[in-house]
């Protein structure tokens, strides 16, 4: 079997799921497609997700009701063992890249990270994937009797609902008493649309000039024409906004079919999270900032005067 | 207590990096000690200064033999002695997490420091796969931290935001952004550096074998439009913007 490890929050099936499904159902590999939903309270996620996979495996326990990389990689490895599960696949979101490697160990299975493409291949899977802060595309192929990967979020489309409820059952583990102690949550306060979901991102950076401004500029464009707001390392930095909108290395990576930005200089870290963007709008008034390198489209000038324009022009 | 932190070689992110042959071409590239190691390098530092009560800071690095530049940057930064075992070839993370928990369990260090994405491989795997190697638990992604006796708390990024946690040694940590502002060697500890124990190891004798094959590497460069639209007149400039975006992206309504 091909072993998916559902990711879902609030009670709702992550869409990274679906996209793992699609990865597996594309890779060619033999055996049903097995989502195993782990959790507390977890039977509306149960029932999403046997709306996609061919059988769905449920562990739900109250030590389950928050995450933490030593229950999942015990729980996921127990399940692909007695599964005899050819691929077990996780999300590439900071969870899922965390507690993927701990289960390639305990299986003794190779690892295939944030991957972008997965096929068949002799003896195993090949996959492609970013390297060199996504400048660089690898291809690795991994071969045993069962390898571990984890899929980069919005590399696949997600699979569609096979218009089926796949069989589900409730599956016996053992865990370990986790040893790292959650003592606080900052939970994100989003009010906008999710900037790993958005499909049009506005980002300012240090050319925006000022805390004040970003306001008025980046999230006045954003507000104009429905998209989330990111930010540069320098306007985090500086204090101006939210670590959880920084895109980049350090960030988040995105990939939306237009990115936006205002005032960005281009820096390799800050490209490494954009620079797979279907639309690359740059405007900034240094005609030789590397961004416009990237930039389909490109305005040099004064975002003080272009993004005021443009913000009544997208409203009228 | 004994700290392990590990060093990795990478190339500066604004230099260029090719690639001939469906091989990386890393010969006249600019390279330094990976920015998220530099985090683990100085928090060990600070946990000593302020008062922990740290025997020794042991650098580890796996790499190539140039490596060793990014070793002694540790080194001057102020870590007491490193251990490099040479590779050639590909290493992928999880063959080199056997090699780093085989130095850990020999040198009998409780902490572990570990970058949290390295920016050659973009992998965030090193550290978790020690931590399993070593069945120890781990805090990846941390931008803030204490230790008590020997308790470690902090704060650290989750997919939702960020959590504070409190964890027993032994631990790995991977480390980030905004955990400290690594110091700069000065000329003094760079002299001071060269003195310093830089022990060679055998890779062989670690058994780390890769699991996943590197098939091939390829700049892949993305053909953009380079469009630029004339920003004299902010209004016409705005007009013509949004008639790309809706009409010819078609990312906009």
């Amino acid at each position: 079997m091909i072993l998916i490890i559902a990711e879902h929050k609030d009670g709702q099936l992550s869409k990274s799921t679906a996209e793992m499904i699609q990865a597996a159902r594309a890779s060619g590999q033999a055996g049903p497609v097995t989502a195993l939903v782990l959790g507390s309270g977890v039977g509306d996620v149960a029932n999403q997700a046997a709306q996609f996979a061919d059988q769905v495996l449920v562990a739900d326990r109250p030590e389950l009701g928050s995450y933490n990389a030593e229950l999942w990689a015990a729980a996921s490895a127990q399940i692909a063992q007695q599964g005899q599960a050819s691929l077990v696949m996780t999300g590439g979101s900071r969870s899922g890249r965390e507690f993927a490697p701990r289960v390639a160990v305990k299986l003794d299975a190779p690892y295939l990270e944030d991957v972008i493409h997965l096929q068949a291949a002799e003896g195993g899977v090949q996959a492609q994937r970013y390297s060199y802060l996504a400048r660089v595309t690898e291809t690795q192929q991994a071969s045993g009797p069962v390898v571990v990967v984890s899929v980069k979020p919005g590399a696949f489309a997600p699979a569609a609902p096979t218009g089926q409820q796949g069989p589900q059952y409730d599956v016996d583990l053992e865990l370990p008493q986790p040893r790292l102690q959650v003592t606080g949550k900052n939970e994100e306060k989003l009010d906008r649309v999710a900037l790993t979901e958005a499909d049009v991102i506005v980002t300012g950076g240090r050319g925006v000039g000022s805390s004040e401004k970003f306001g008025e500029l980046v999230e006045g464009l954003a507000d104009a024409i429905g998209a989330g707001v990111g930010a540069t390392r320098a306007v985090v930095d500086a204090g101006w906004r939210p670590y959880g909108e920084q895109v980049g290395q350090t960030g988040k990576t995105v990939q939306p079919g237009a990115y936006i930005a205002l005032g960005v200089s281009g820096a390799v870290q800050h490209l490494s999270g954009m620079g797979k963007s279907k639309y690359i709008v740059a405007i900034n008034k240094d005609a030789d900032a590397p961004i416009f390198k990237v930039a389909d489209y490109g305005i040099v000038g004064d975002v003080n005067e272009i993004v005021p324009a443009l913000i009544s022009a997208a409203r009228s | 207590m004994k700290i392990l932190t590990l060093i990795r070689q990478v190339p500066d992110a604004e230099a260029r990096v090719k690639a001939a042959g469906g091989q990386m071409d890393l010969g006249g590239t600019t390279m330094v000690i990976d920015g998220m190691d530099e985090y683990g390098v100085e928090e060990a530092l600070q946990l000593r200064e302020g008062g922990a009560d740290v025997e020794e800071i042991i650098g580890l690095a796996v790499g190539p033999a140039q490596t060793e530049d990014a070793v002694r940057t540790a080194l001057a930064m102020g870590i007491d002695r490193a251990i490099h075992v040479e590779t050639s070839g590909y290493l992928d993370p999880i063959a080199v997490s056997k090699v780093v928990a085989t130095v850990a369990q020999e040198e009998g260090v409780s902490l572990i420091f570990a970058g949290g994405q390295q920016a050659d491989w973009d992998s965030q795997a090193l550290g978790a796969a020690t931590a399993e190697r070593l069945s120890w638990p781990q805090a990846t992604w941390t931008n803030d931290l204490a230790l008590s006796g020997g308790t470690l708390t902090g704060r650290h990024d989750v997919d939702s935001g960020s959590e504070n946690f409190q964890l027993d040694l032994p631990a790995v940590v991977t480390t980030q952004q905004g955990l400290n502002e690594p110091r700069y060697p000065t000329l003094p500890n760079i002299m001071k550096a060269k003195k310093k124990e830089l022990r060679k190891d055998d890779l062989s004798r670690f058994g780390a074998q890769n699991k996943v094959q590197l098939v091939s590497s390829e700049i892949q460069v993305r053909q953009r439009k380079n469009q630029l639209i004339d920003g004299s007149d902010p209004q016409t400039a705005a007009q013509e913007l949004l008639g790309l975006l809706r009409n010819e992206a078609k990312v906009l309504n």
